[in-house]
């Protein structure tokens, strides 16, 4: 039977006025780097959101690792990490990750490990502020690493990287799969889909697909990722439009 | 609340005000300038005595509400808070280490200011000098408290900034330092009375011109320690978890 890391079952969010998730259905299993894609807008944060338990306004059912998101007892065992850097600017790279470490009892030693996953060994006397942006998010990203969460939540963590840099990390998230950590990882790129163990598919608040690559290709008859992703939003959209936003249209008026 | 998490967010807290020397430059020199600058313009006269150690719990209350509101308006807006709160770290953790982190400060200060007050103006203090920094800390809580909880309804630094002529100038008009607050119309004597700076100061006055005041400063710090307490309650409610 397969173990899954996270279940959301009619998963869905109201953020102000709008509708941002409708009946959201997915499952991501144990051990396996899961993207989570689609364009800019879609949902992508908001449901990583909901899988941390950090949104507000939630209905439906999102259990992760066997309990209800957001349970007092996953905290140490989700890493989150924001589409924007969340550590403090003003402290040195050191000073951040020795924090977040004693944050989740993590020993001393992890952050020398952690800064050798991420690439940033030389950086450790380093201010956040002066490091480039692309170094700052992998700061970001060691500071959810440190606790060895059994699930990390990645919010485009490869966004402004070069393409070394990107690879580097998409190798580290294979290991961290192949150690047992799920990774639940979000990109608007689509290009980065291959990488991915399973994939789903997100557009205007609905899961368009959700399953492998190559079982996504077979379905569409596409060449890639981009094309099976069009080819069902021409579907979803042959089937009927998306039933319009009611507090759209009032706005609008 | 959890003492590892508590004091380990006072540390981080602290080093990052460390960082920014210049913030703490101005922390620990402007009261002092201030304070040589009445002693300067009241040579010859009483106003000195008297409203000098008043000035001592001024000092802590606004520039530990600036400097809070501003830190914790930028734990919401670059999403540290966020990330703090799907850790184990509790809201009072959060709470507690702002508290430390800046009651450690105030004490910085007001040995400090005081230290400049008596040493170098030649302020007169007739009670124990231990007691304006108690009074002069639980003033600088104070300001801490009442940061955190506007740091929840500001958007931008700029707005957080402007909360402090909002809320601390109306206190420093009322608290007794222009006119004595039994003086006052009736109507503003009440509402002084519900304006927390007017304890901290009525507790210096009574520091400077009692030789045993801990009998009359107990009161004063009884209903700060209230202001502080009910401050960090309605703070605490205010850092959501879940967001919208
Ligand atoms: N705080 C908010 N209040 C209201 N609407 C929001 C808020 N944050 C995001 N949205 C809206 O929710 C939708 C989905 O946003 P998001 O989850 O950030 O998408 P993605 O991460 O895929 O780009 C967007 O239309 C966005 O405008
Ligand atoms: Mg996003």
């Amino acid at each position: 039977m397969m173990k899954y890391a996270v279940r959301a079952e009619g998963l869905s969010v109201r953020r102000g006025r709008r509708q941002v998730l409708r009946d959201v259905h997915l499952a991501v299993p144990v051990g396996q780097v899961v993207g989570l894609l689609g364009p800019s807008g879609g949902g992508k944060s908001t449901l990583m959101r909901s899988v941390v338990g950090v949104q507000a306004q939630v209905s439906g059912t999102v259990e992760v690792l066997g309990e209800p998101a957001g349970s007092p007892g996953l905290r140490h065992r989700v890493g989150y990490v924001t589409q924007s850097p969340s550590v403090y600017r003003d402290l040195t790279v050191g000073q951040n990750l020795r924090y977040f470490a004693t944050l989740v009892g993590a020993a001393g030693g992890r952050v020398d490990q952690v800064l050798e996953q991420v690439d940033l060994r030389g950086q450790v006397d380093q201010r956040v502020a002066d490091l480039s942006g692309g170094q700052a998010s992998r700061v970001s990203l060691a500071a959810a690493l440190v606790g060895r969460p059994d699930l990390l939540v990645l919010d485009e963590p490869t966004v402004g990287l070069d393409p070394v840099l990107r690879r580097s990390l998409w190798r580290l998230f294979a290991e961290l799969a192949a150690s047992g950590t799920t990774v639940l990882v979000s990109s608007h790129v689509m290009d980065e889909a291959a990488r991915c163990d399973r994939l789903v598919l997100l557009r205007e608040g609905r899961v368009l697909a959700d399953d492998t690559l190559p079982a996504l290709l077979a379905r569409t008859g596409a060449e890639d990722a981009e094309g099976a992703f069009l080819h069902l939003v021409d579907e979803a959209d042959a089937d009927g439009p998306v039933a319009p936003d009611p507090a759209y249209h009032r706005r609008r008026r | 609340m959890n003492p590892t998490l508590t004091t380990a967010t006072a540390a981080r807290v602290l080093a990052q005000l460390r960082a920014d020397r210049r913030t703490l430059a101005l922390m620990l020199v402007v009261p002092c300038v201030l304070l040589g600058l009445l002693a300067w313009m009241s040579r010859d006269t009483p106003l000195f005595d008297r409203t000098g150690a008043q000035l001592l719990g001024l000092f802590p209350l606004v520039v530990m509400f600036v400097v809070t509101s501003v830190t914790t308006l930028g734990e919401r807006t670059s999403g540290t808070l966020e990330r703090l709160l799907s850790t184990p770290l509790r809201r009072t953790d959060f709470l507690g280490g702002y508290a430390l982190a800046f009651g450690a400060m105030a004490v910085l200060q007001a040995l400090v200011a005081t230290g400049f007050a008596v040493w170098v103006c030649g302020l007169e203090v007739r009670g124990p000098l231990g007691w304006l920094v108690v009074v002069a800390v639980a003033s600088g809580l104070l300001g801490t408290a009442l940061g955190l909880l506007a740091s929840a309804f500001a958007r931008t630094e700029f707005q957080a900034v402007q909360f402090m002529p909002a809320l601390v100038l109306p206190q420093l008009l009322l608290c007794g330092l222009f006119v004595p607050r039994e003086e006052m119309p009736r109507a503003l004597e009440l509402v002084s009375a519900v304006l927390p700076l007017s304890y901290a100061v009525d507790a210096l006055g009574s520091v400077a011109t009692t030789v045993e005041p801990a009998g009359e400063l107990g009161a004063d710090l009884a209903v700060l320690a209230v202001f502080v307490t009910g401050s960090l309650g309605l703070a605490s409610l205010t850092l959501r978890r879940r967001t919208p």
